[in-house]
């Protein structure tokens, strides 16, 4: 039982430690894509370097970090800690400091339910590569997401100010309109799959369409996939959906909060990019599968095998997961810097009148070839 | 008689209400030039491909944007094949600066064939207006402005007063070596 609690800690540990990191670089990745696409070098004068002579070979070490500019996110940080802590007048005390949290818990609980591997056979013992295997996964994870709705609408409510208000309202009529859209979405993905199970859903992506082409979701529910990422772009509050924040007009939701709270909102940001890079890669690229890789090695289209032991089959899974879900997290930067903001009356029209009719439509194809595949 | 031209909104197509060919074209445009810019800047720090620009940016205190032969930048005084200044103490520069930042005292010159010569050329930076009066109106062509020098940072006033021997000798003396060390 100890062991089952030690093993879930180290799980648990590993994969919020690499999703942290993987938030905080994103501020890194944000600044140095949106440069290098718009013809700059970005950021890169964040130095670190030291004096005495017999730290040369450390400055050896840094000097590529320091090319590259890594240590912004690292300045970035020390800043917001080192900020006022500032609370407007009239401020709601409890509710003001409460919703950066509830913002970022909820954010960080999603990640629970993920799989990012498959199930790890090690000294006797078979880890599930995934913090909680719930099985209703799918549900605890749309839970999460809406739950994280309440951060934006309190700090909006809390911080005494008409732009803050306005900013808490526009989120949350622009998360819950889409939240439906995401939902139903996804729901032709649970009529192919028949399970909420989230390791099931990506265990039965494994194998191959016709021997060539890999069975993953993207390719079973192509409509699907456009709704369900144009609805979680919009979750993330991202641009072209920032209306919540829309920097150029309302200062948004968290324009009271400085320091180290405002760092919260805007990891909460990140670590939704994150999230929803996640579930694109669980649900519709075949989460921690590799295109051909069974249980026991390669089995390629043209017949050969290459066999592998197991631990590097597992490892292979998780590598897999990750380089998917950064590919998902360069998409979305990359749409974050090519595309103006929506005019909120657009976001409304394109929410209910496009993508939600659209998404009843596929729910609807879906049932009826799922209905008449087994009858 | 006024004429009016009534120009018809065009009405959005089918396409262009989904918004997908729009963004598909502008995600087309910046992955392209995302996808060239770095490859060529990975190239460039690994030392390849040097020739050819991933940015435009020019990473100024390092890297100086080139400037027109023309530009007139800071002053120098040019010199004598002895080393001495060309300039006679004529005052004319004195004279035509609009912005009255030359301050020259000038004193009698040992050499029969040369009037005078200055003690003093003050010069301050923080009054010039980069005219070129004075290089236009010297009669020795003692005073240039094609150092290519732009920058006139300094903690205080008295630290963008150039001296002779700064004009003689840009970016040379004491003072400015202090303030630019590490």
């Amino acid at each position: 039982m100890i062991m089952e609690i030690v093993i879930k800690a180290i799980l648990a540990a590993a994969f919020l430690g690499m999703v942290l990191n993987l938030a905080g670089l994103l501020t890194w990745v944000e600044r140095k894509q949106s440069a290098v696409m718009q013809d700059r070098v970005g950021a890169n004068r964040a130095w670190i370097e030291f004096k005495p002579k017999w730290l040369m070979p450390l400055n050896w070490l840094l000097r590529p970090l320091n090319v590259l500019g890594l240590f912004h996110a690292l300045a970035d940080a020390v800043k917001m800690f080192a900020k006022e802590d500032f609370m407007p007048r009239g401020a709601d005390k409890v509710l003001y400091n409460l919703a950066p949290m509830i913002s970022v818990v909820f954010a960080l609980l999603a990640f629970a339910a993920i799989p990012f591997g498959d199930v790890l056979n090690i000294g006797g013992r078979s880890i599930d590569l995934q913090i909680a295997g719930i099985d209703a996964g799918l549900l605890f994870v749309f839970a999460m997401m809406s739950l994280g709705i309440y951060g934006v609408i309190l700090a909006g409510f809390s911080s005494n100010n008409n732009y803050a208000y306005l900013g808490g309202m526009r989120a949350a009529s622009q998360m819950l309109s889409y939240e439906i859209t995401m939902g139903i979405s996804i729901m032709g993905v649970v009529l192919v799959y028949g399970t909420l199970n989230l390791q099931e859903i990506v265990r039965s992506q494994g194998g191959t369409f016709f021997g060539v082409i890999p069975a993953w979701g993207i390719f079973v529910q192509p409509l699907a996939f456009v709704l369900f990422m144009v609805a979680a772009l919009a979750e993330t509050k991202r641009v072209p959906f920032d209306l919540p924040e829309g920097e150029s007009e309302i200062i948004g939701y968290f324009v009271e909060y400085s320091g180290m709270k405002f760092g919260m909102f805007f990891l909460t940001d990140l670590v939704e990019t994150v999230l929803v890079a996640c579930l694109m890669t669980t649900f519709f690229l075949g989460g921690w599968q590799v295109p051909y890789l069974l249980r026991d090695g390669f089995h390629f289209p043209w017949g050969s095998v290459w066999l592998l032991p197991h631990i590097t089959v597992v490892v292979l899974g998780i590598v897999s997961f990750m380089l998917k879900v950064a590919f998902f997290n360069w998409f979305f930067m990359q749409v974050r810097w090519t595309l103006p903001r929506f005019r909120y009356d657009q976001l409304m029209h394109l929410g209910w009148k496009i993508l939600f009719p659209a998404s009843l439509v596929n729910v609807l194809i879906t049932s009826i070839i799922v209905v008449m595949k087994n009858p | 008689m006024i004429t009016t031209k009534i120009i018809k909104r065009k009405e959005l197509g089918f396409w262009d209400k989904t918004y997908l060919p729009a963004v598909g074209l502008g995600l087309w445009i910046t992955s392209r030039h995302f996808f060239r810019n770095f490859l060529i800047q990975t190239l460039h720090l690994f030392g390849f491909l040097k020739n050819v620009r991933g940015a435009v940016t020019y990473q100024y205190p390092e890297e100086q944007r080139p400037l027109s032969k023309r530009t007139r930048t800071r002053h120098r005084l040019t010199q004598r094949e002895d080393g001495s200044p060309r300039c006679v103490g004529c005052m004319m520069c004195e004279t035509v600066c609009p912005a009255r930042c030359i301050n020259i005292v000038a004193g009698e010159h040992p050499d029969p064939n040369i009037e005078k010569y200055p003690v003093s050329f003050d010069l301050d930076l923080g009054m010039c207006v980069y005219c070129g009066f004075c290089v236009e109106v010297c009669p020795e062509d003692a005073i240039r402005m094609d150092t290519q020098i732009l920058d006139i940072a300094a903690y205080s006033r008295q630290d963008m007063k150039l001296s002779l021997q700064e004009l003689l000798h840009p970016r040379s003396t004491p003072a400015y070596q202090k303030n630019n060390s590490n």
